[in-house]
């Protein structure tokens, strides 16, 4: 990862502005040079955070391959409201098939590009979490077990969006979608045990598994550059928040998505050969109130006829990331101070 | 070059001279011994260029085949029985986007109760997948039938699948003519897709149609079918030609000429209903044998043709269409279509389900009934009439039987022992 020191003149967000930056390591969000991968014009919701995840991570990894890149999509909100004929989104070679079959699909493209001699030509397999780690989980494990040379990423929005918000094997504990509604002694999801697909990716030891969030997309095209820049079987796990299927506004999109770091709720992290290699640091800790207090998928929880006691549970997941990633013990971590003069940036996240 | 080989061997052998570059493959009996061939052919590299994915359910070795042949690898695989089943989302997809992947269906049944023998139960499933189906009737058809199958399938742009019998034609060690590698290459001409993933020039395979579209988008599938009722006689003269020797087409008759019985079957039964179709002959009986080697596109004038002159029609079918036996099988449903005569008689007889054997005494037992008119409309050949009555009668006594195969089985071993211990 580059790093580059910086003067640190902004308080209060932790956001380092783009013109802090050198130009070559400027994120540029519209130039002539953009390929534009899945290019405007499509049918995605107001602050749909798939949309933004997709197109920050595929033009980075067509960036890394000099364009020599096919894509694979499974079933789901980004197939469909980045088409229909004729008003493909798509300005790369793009593959629909089925709904669980994403990863196995992208293996078969990777071994005709293989055996044709072209294995400049590199493939991406992306799904939702419904498509990943529910109904495409066993192609996907497949896909990791033989170590094909495939980028998979996973835009987790914690639910089945595209079928109109029912509970994945994503969905958080708690959370409402419409087939967790909010009635009975326990309203929402239930506390199963989880299905942490980053971790279950690691357990196969491939060479690289990494974590990243909407809100600091530099922080994911640097993950799909590195990806890029490796063979085999690699892992992406991007947390796009809905603002349908969460209740959240659609102009919070980022900063739900931050503060779900910044809660601990969700562990920003890379691992390479199933060994955690890095985390990026929460900066300040924020209690998980103010993550589920945007979101109407929590309301029940909050508010005077709310339940403080599952907001504790919440909150012990968090710490349990936390401890299990070493989320706090960066340089800044944990102390909730608000830097006044230099930060030494570990990356250009938050 | 003339060879005693295994039938699952020759068809591997044969594959491999058709150049295929990406096989994906799950074992399932009883069609491992191809792809385990297949893989020693790549590992060696006997086979190259080719890829061969281990995959982990028939799901993904379909799902592979799509995004190898969407990615312009001409493409293979094997499966059968429980494992098609598992694919058949991916079937429909295949066919639907129009991808020309070669398949070996190793016919077998399909549980519950599980059962490994040969019966068409798992591919007659999928007749209407939009995938082309051949049937082989001995091992050097289904040796044959690969090499026309990826002309056909990437003349036309769509799926082959080519069904021999397991165990019975997989298994079987027979003399095999294995073509050439010069024979195949000067039949079958490299694959050029017709729709590619190309970073050079990018298309977007597989999006969504709506109701504006999509009735055309299936009418064209259809009219591609059509046109193999075309293009599949033309290879397979093609073939006869190339190669000196007949193998595949849509229909074949055996003995047809003045027949007032004609018997309708496909596979490897063939060859036991031809040699009884002689016998009888022999004896003077008008009778006679037409092979559907081509099941879907239905090769309606071709059958309508075999079976003009015809009396009755015994359809011999390997398949149950649960619910709908009283009127007719799966096949014999097709074929009714075909009469000239909407009131001759068709016969259907479901036989050999499950692995039971299709001997010859049963066949010239129910010919002569047949010709006798003496038939119910679906017959199920060889059906142990007691053993059903008998679960029937527990049923009707009681609430709970527990597994029902398991009592059958019970009731069948109880007898051999009864009969054994008073031979």
């Amino acid at each position: 990862m580059t790093t580059q020191q910086i003067r640190f003149y902004q308080t209060g967000s932790f956001a380092v502005g783009n013109r802090l930056v050198d130009v070559e390591l400027r994120s540029v969000q519209s130039t002539v040079d953009r390929t534009n991968s899945i290019n405007s014009g499509h049918r995605a919701c107001q602050g749909c955070g798939e949309a933004l995840g997709a197109r920050y991570a595929l033009d980075a990894a067509m960036r890394a391959t000099n364009n020599q890149l096919i894509a694979v999509n499974a079933t789901g909100c980004l197939e469909v409201f980045s088409t229909p004929y004729p008003e493909s989104s798509w300005q790369l070679p793009w593959i629909h098939s089925l709904f669980g079959n994403a990863p196995a699909v992208a293996t078969g493209v990777a071994a005709a590009m293989r055996v044709k001699g072209r294995s400049d030509v590199r493939v991406v397999a992306q799904g939702g979490d419904g498509g990943t780690v529910d109904i495409g989980f066993g192609a996907l494990s497949g896909m990791f077990e033989r170590n094909d040379d495939v980028l998979y990423i996973c835009y987790d929005n914690e639910a089945y969006m595209n079928t109109g918000v029912q509970r994945s094997g994503a969905t958080p504990p708690a959370a409402r979608t419409m087939t967790t509604q909010v009635v009975g002694s326990e309203p929402g999801n239930i506390f199963g045990q989880g299905k942490n697909l980053p971790r279950i990716a690691m357990a196969h030891d491939i060479p690289y598994v990494a974590t990243a969030t909407v809100a600091d997309l530099r922080d994911l095209e640097d993950k799909v550059e590195k990806a890029m820049s490796m063979r085999g079987a690699r892992y992406l796990h991007v947390l796009v928040p809905c603002p349908l299927g969460w209740g959240s506004a659609s102009g919070k999109t980022i900063e739900v998505a931050r503060l779900a770091k910044e809660s601990g709720l969700f562990p920003v992290f890379e691992a390479e050969n199933g060994v955690v290699v890095s985390v990026s640091p929460i900066r300040r800790q924020v209690p998980v109130e103010r993550y589920l207090e945007l979101q109407a998928r929590y309301k029940h929880l909050l508010g005077p006829h709310g339940r403080p006691e599952v907001v504790e549970h919440l909150q012990a997941i968090a710490e349990k990331n936390i401890a299990r990633y070493g989320l706090l013990s960066g340089d800044d971590g944990g102390q909730g101070l608000i830097p006044d003069d230099v930060e030494v940036a570990h990356t250009f996240s938050i | 070059m003339l060879t005693q080989i295994e039938g699952s061997l020759a068809v591997a052998k044969t594959v491999a001279l058709c150049r295929p570059e990406v096989v994906p493959a799950y074992p399932i009996s009883p069609q491992t011994h191809i792809v385990e061939a297949l893989s020693a052919m790549v590992k060696s590299g006997e086979l190259t260029p080719c890829e061969f994915i281990n995959v982990e359910s028939e799901f993904s070795a379909m799902s592979v085949a799509i995004g190898a042949s969407a990615a312009g690898a001409r493409t293979y695989t094997a499966t059968a029985s429980q494992g098609l089943l598992f694919m058949v989302e991916a079937l429909y997809n295949a066919s639907g986007l129009g991808l020309p992947i070669v398949m070996t269906v190793a016919n077998r049944a399909i549980g519950a109760p599980i059962n490994i023998w040969n019966d068409h139960s798992d591919s007659m499933s999928q007749r209407d997948s939009g995938w082309i189906q051949m049937y082989a009737r001995s091992n050097q058809e289904a040796a044959d039938l690969h090499v026309q199958a990826f002309r056909i399938a990437e003349e036309l742009s769509t799926p082959v699948m080519v069904c021999m019998d397991g165990f019975l034609l997989t298994h079987a060690v027979e003399q095999v003519d294995l073509p050439e590698q010069e024979q195949v290459d000067g039949f079958l001409p490299p694959y050029e897709p017709r729709q590619v993933l190309d970073p050079a020039d990018p298309v977007t395979i597989g999006a969504m149609v709506g109701p504006e579209a999509f009735t055309e988008v299936k009418y064209l599938a259809h009219h591609t079918h059509m046109q193999a009722l075309e293009l599949i006689p033309q290879v397979a003269e093609e073939f006869r030609q190339a190669f000196g020797r007949s193998s595949g087409g849509l229909v074949d008759t055996y003995r047809c000429e003045d027949a007032d019985t004609v018997v309708v079957a496909l596979g490897s039964v063939l060859g036991t209903i031809q040699d009884v179709v002689d016998d009888l002959r022999d004896e003077g009986v008008s009778i006679g044998a037409v092979s559907l080697l081509t099941l879907r596109p239905f090769p309606l004038d071709e059958l309508h043709e075999a079976i003009r002159g015809a009396r009755r029609v015994v359809v011999v079918e390997k398949a149950l269409a649960v619910g709908i036996g009283g009127i007719g099988g799966i096949v014999s449903l097709n074929v009714r279509v075909a009469l000239s005569d909407p009131t001759l008689p068709v016969y259907t007889v479901i036989a050999g389900l499950g692995g039971r054997p299709i001997t010859m005494v049963s066949l010239r037992r129910l010919f002569a009934d047949a010709m006798a008119d003496r038939l119910e409309r679906t017959t199920f050949l060889d059906l142990d009439t007691e053993l059903v009555e008998r679960e029937l009668a527990r049923v009707a006594a009681k609430r709970r039987t527990g597994p029902l195969a398991e009592n059958i089985i019970r009731d069948a071993s109880a007898i051999a022992a009864r009969q054994a211990a008073e031979a």
